[in-house]
């Protein structure tokens, strides 16, 4: 197989555009599908300072790194949720991709701040593990966005896990879910903006991206998240795009561009409030994160408090 | 050849030079779900492996 930009041996094929890459083509490729999709959903523009929610992973980490090479001006925020050697292993890939760059990445640890970890705080909840740190980590996501002057949060989500939410969306028709399924979820009301600029990209890109560029990722799986439905009608989507290539594509964009104006948002979106305790945005009283915290019986506001630190540090892996 | 699967840490042996697309019919694998590394580069699925090479498949499917 060639490349079918300089005719030199490809080293990986995509098969639902019909093109193999060479290296170097194949970095360039992918870089110019991310600058499409931050333009064409409207993402953000090169003034604006981006943080980018990175895992340790290799989506969070390609998608730095793409960012950083396409000029936009990017700094790292990692949760270190405290959860056995995962947390340590995943957090010294961010860290080491950080350095390499020489840019700032900002630790937020659970452990360090309240002394404990995910676990214990999941434990004290009635959420399941997942939820109960799926809210923790939008939490901390916003918050730093806020206080660090951040015009938008990008994450590592792909068009595998877009295609995975909307397929899991379809067979429970949760309407709502539909209706607000978006790779651009704009500011509101102290949310900050939520982008996902390798939603056109599949996870078989990203992991040939970090091979490529000598990205190192953590290989493992978060321990908790074993046996997630996700995985499920992942597998499900992989075996449809095997025998029909661009399956996935046309499934989400086209719900994006045809199908989705169908779907109305169930209730009205309620207006947000500041939490009487962190000044967050919630539409109760007290934020379900301070009320996480109070019920593990940690004082919420620790979290604000060396956030702010942290942030006039620069990220600490310019300490190290 | 010799085949590593990382995911699982485990190694295989197959007889003959086949293609990776063969490879991993044989092994029961979604080409979608992997990329396969021969001396530390990407190989194709259409590149043939020779019976006294070496590869490592890597899967890519991460949950959450
Ligand atoms: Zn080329
Ligand atoms: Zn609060």
């Amino acid at each position: 197989m060639r490349c079918i930009k300089c005719g030199q041996r490809a080293c990986f094929e995509i098969r639902r555009h019909r093109a193999a890459f060479c290296q170097e083509h194949l970095i360039e490729h992918l870089r110019n599908q991310v600058e499409k999709t931050i333009k064409k959903f409207k993402m953000f523009s090169p003034k604006d300072k981006i943080l980018a929610a990175v895992s340790g992973g290799k989506d969070s980490l390609a998608l730095w790194d793409i960012l950083l090479d396409l000029g936009y001006c990017t700094e790292g925020l990692y949760i270190h949720l405290g959860i056995s050697s995962y947390s340590d292993k995943s957090h010294e890939m961010a860290e080491k991709f950080a350095l390499s760059r020489g840019v700032p990445l900002y630790t937020v640890s659970l452990k360090e701040i309240f002394g404990e970890g995910m676990e214990y705080i999941a434990r004290k909840t009635s959420k399941s593990f997942c939820s109960a740190c799926g809210l923790i980590k939008r939490y901390i996501m916003n918050i730093t966005a806020k206080l660090g002057g951040f015009d938008a949060i990008a994450t590592g989500h792909n068009l595998d896990d877009e295609t995975a939410a909307l397929l899991g969306n379809v067979l429970r028709w949760q309407i709502g879910y539909l209706a607000r399924q978006s790779p651009n979820m704009p500011e509101r009301g102290g949310l900050a903006r939520k982008v996902k600029p390798l939603c056109r990209l599949t996870e078989r890109e990203m992991a040939a991206y970090c091979i490529v560029k000598g990205i190192d990722y953590i290989l493992d799986e978060c321990p908790m998240s074993r046996g997630a439905t996700s995985l499920k009608y992942k597998e499900t989507l992989n075996l449809l795009e095997s025998s029909s290539p661009g399956t996935k594509d046309q499934f989400y964009l086209s719900f994006l561009e045809r199908g989705q104006r169908y779907f109305k948002p169930v209730e009205e979106e309620v207006e947000l409030k500041d939490c009487v305790k962190c000044d967050q945005p919630t539409t109760v009283e007290m934020c379900s994160f301070c009320r996480q915290m109070e019920r593990a019986g940690f004082d919420s506001l620790a979290l604000k408090k060396s956030l702010k630190e942290l942030l006039s540090t620069k990220g600490n892996s310019f300490i190290i | 050849m010799k085949v590593i699967i990382q995911r699982d840490s485990t190694v295989k042996e197959i007889k003959g030079s086949h293609t990776v697309e063969k490879v991993l019919k044989m092994l029961n694998i979604i080409p979608e779900t992997v990329v396969v590394v021969k001396g530390g580069s990407l190989v194709t699925l259409d590149t043939k492996i020779e019976e006294d090479e070496e590869i490592e498949i890597i899967h890519v499917v991460s949950g959450g």
